[in-house]
């Protein structure tokens, strides 16, 4: 690990001021994405400021009838909350499918949107990647790309967002709330959060620089039948082929957005109007985008199958 | 060698310096962190860090760099926390901090100032061990015993979740509170691999030790 300076930020607005300022700086929470990959050598901050005592690790219902969740709000404790296992189930079992229960311990809300793909190739730093080092190459792109992106990808970048939670967070419209270095704050729809591959894979969110995430909030209970369900090479602990996380309604109609398939999750509002008519009517406008490899081609009939499989639960 | 104590002694003076220099620009008072990076990285300066480590006070000067097993193992000599792959996926390094289980491995010690750490010296001792302890020895939980206290810690807070309320993927009902099944154990368990492959035998021993508690 290189080496690197360490402050704890006593306030949000000094955080972001501070990580603006200085070159290199990262924001540390939970850690557990970070430390990896700064083992690595793969993310090298000379700078690291920590927000843990910010005390952003509230949960508060909004006057809107919604729910605000601190940033800092660890993965376990927001899928084990009363209201969030009551009115949103689909994010309490986006998240328990995810990671390890040592993991959700440290694990923040902020933190899971933020983590990088686990692209193998992002992983090796002896092979070219554009998301790692901008203009090297990608080496997904002919290489072995079984659990790359089959939407959105471009010809820089192929690879996934691995989030569970961000899939539930898309398809119950939340919103990320942040603090700007200039101390402005402002609410970005997660459907505009996460930005394209194109020829710059390694920029992945429209946070600004020093910018931080300081909640995430959802609108007032969708009701209606909450699944996610993920499809993954073992029963427990891995990241997702596959996933489709829904709110279906009891007259057919709602809201689906899919894991694994994107370097976001994957919504198309369109496809939705189809739901009452089945999975295999749903499906085609939700992939309509999609481009294969030999390796991935997969994923078009499991994300319909899974999809079938969700609105079958749906109806029982 | 006596060239090689030069150098030693060299590099303490050189650090010492460094940690003087740091103290101007630390941020807040517990974090005494360090100097900004200079062209130049001469040394590395420490942190001072104080934490509870299995009820007693420790307090030690690291490399911010520096995890909290790193911390356990190097710096405390407490070598029952286990490095296996350092980077999540094992669990051998599984710690109690503030009553939660984590990964050591992916956490730095700096990050913990004023926490209470709970590792598997303080569960049990030779002649008075932790009843999950005395039940792995008896349902042979293990065998090459690398996982074992790992295993152990998560066991312990397991059983602390799932008396919590805290959900599982399999929790069949999310507004009711989970139950103390095997498939419960199993799932809740998947982060601490164990390549001796005891996991029946592990399950059979938590699920003895969940039986006497309830």
């Amino acid at each position: 690990m290189r080496s690197f300076t360490y402050e704890r930020a006593s306030s949000a607005a000094e955080a972001a001021t501070a990580a603006s300022r200085m070159e290199g700086a990262k924001f540390i929470a939970g850690g557990t994405n970070l430390l990896d990959l700064m083992k690595l050598e793969i993310e090298t901050p000379s700078h690291l400021i920590d927000v843990n005592r910010l005390g952003l690790d509230k949960i508060e219902p909004t006057s809107e009838g919604g729910l605000r969740i601190g940033a800092l709000v660890r993965n376990t404790d927001l899928a084990a909350h009363p209201r969030v296992r009551r009115d949103y189930g689909l994010l309490s079992r986006a998240l328990v499918a995810g990671a390890s229960g040592q993991l959700r311990n440290r694990a923040t809300t902020a933190g899971n949107l933020l983590q990088r793909t686990r692209c193998p190739y992002f992983y090796d730093a002896n092979q070219p990647c554009n998301k790692r080092k901008p203009g090297s190459g990608c080496s997904a792109i002919g290489g072995f790309s079984r659990q790359h992106a089959v939407l959105g990808a471009s010809g820089s970048c192929i690879a996934t967002h691995p989030s569970d939670m961000a899939v539930g967070m898309r398809a119950l419209n939340a919103m990320v709330e942040t603090v700007r270095p200039d101390g402005s704050a402002r609410s970005i729809p997660i459907a505009d959060f996460y930005r394209p591959p194109g020829e710059t894979p390694h920029l992945e969110t429209v946070l600004e620089k020093g910018e931080l995430i300081t909640a995430v909030s959802l609108p007032k209970p969708p009701g209606g039948r909450q699944i996610y369900r993920k499809v993954r090479d073992r029963a427990s602990y891995a990241f997702a082929l596959v996933s489709v996380g829904a709110v279906i309604q009891p007259d057919g109609s709602g809201q689906v957005a899919l894991g694994g398939v994107a370097h976001k999750p994957w919504r198309v509002e369109a496809a939705e109007a189809e739901l009452p008519r089945g999975a295999k009517a749903a499906a085609a406008p939700l992939l309509a985008e999609a481009r294969t490899t030999q390796a991935n081609a997969f994923k078009l009939p499991l994300v319909e199958r899974t999809l079938a499989a969700v609105l079958a639960e749906a109806r029982g | 060698m006596p060239r090689l104590t030069d150098l030693q002694l060299s590099r303490r003076v050189l650090l010492s310096g460094a940690a003087a220099s740091a103290a101007g620009a630390a941020v807040s008072p517990r974090a005494r962190a360090q100097a900004p990076a200079s062209a130049v990285p001469a040394a590395i300066a420490t942190s001072n860090v104080s934490l509870t480590l299995n009820g007693e006070p420790r307090e030690f000067e690291l490399d911010p760099r520096t995890t909290l097993l790193d911390a356990l193992r190097e710096h405390l000599h407490l070598t029952g926390t286990k490095k296996g792959c350092d980077h999540g996926q094992c669990g051998a390094c599984t710690v109690l901090v503030e009553g939660r289980r984590i990964n050591s491995c992916l956490t730095l010690a700096v990050m913990h100032d004023g926490d209470r750490i709970v590792t598997i010296e303080g569960l049990g001792i030779p002649g008075n061990p932790h009843p999950l302890q005395s039940a792995f020895v008896k349902h042979d939980g293990y065998q090459c015993g690398y996982c074992t206290s790992g295993q152990i810690c998560s066991a312990i807070a397991v059983l602390g979740e799932i008396g919590a309320g805290v959900p599982s993927h399999v929790t069949p009902d999310l507004t009711e509170a989970p139950e103390l099944t095997a498939a419960e154990l199993r799932e809740r368990m998947s982060g601490n691999i164990c390549r001796c492959g005891a996991y029946s035998n592990i399950i059979e021993a938590i699920t003895e030790v969940a039986g006497r508690k309830a």
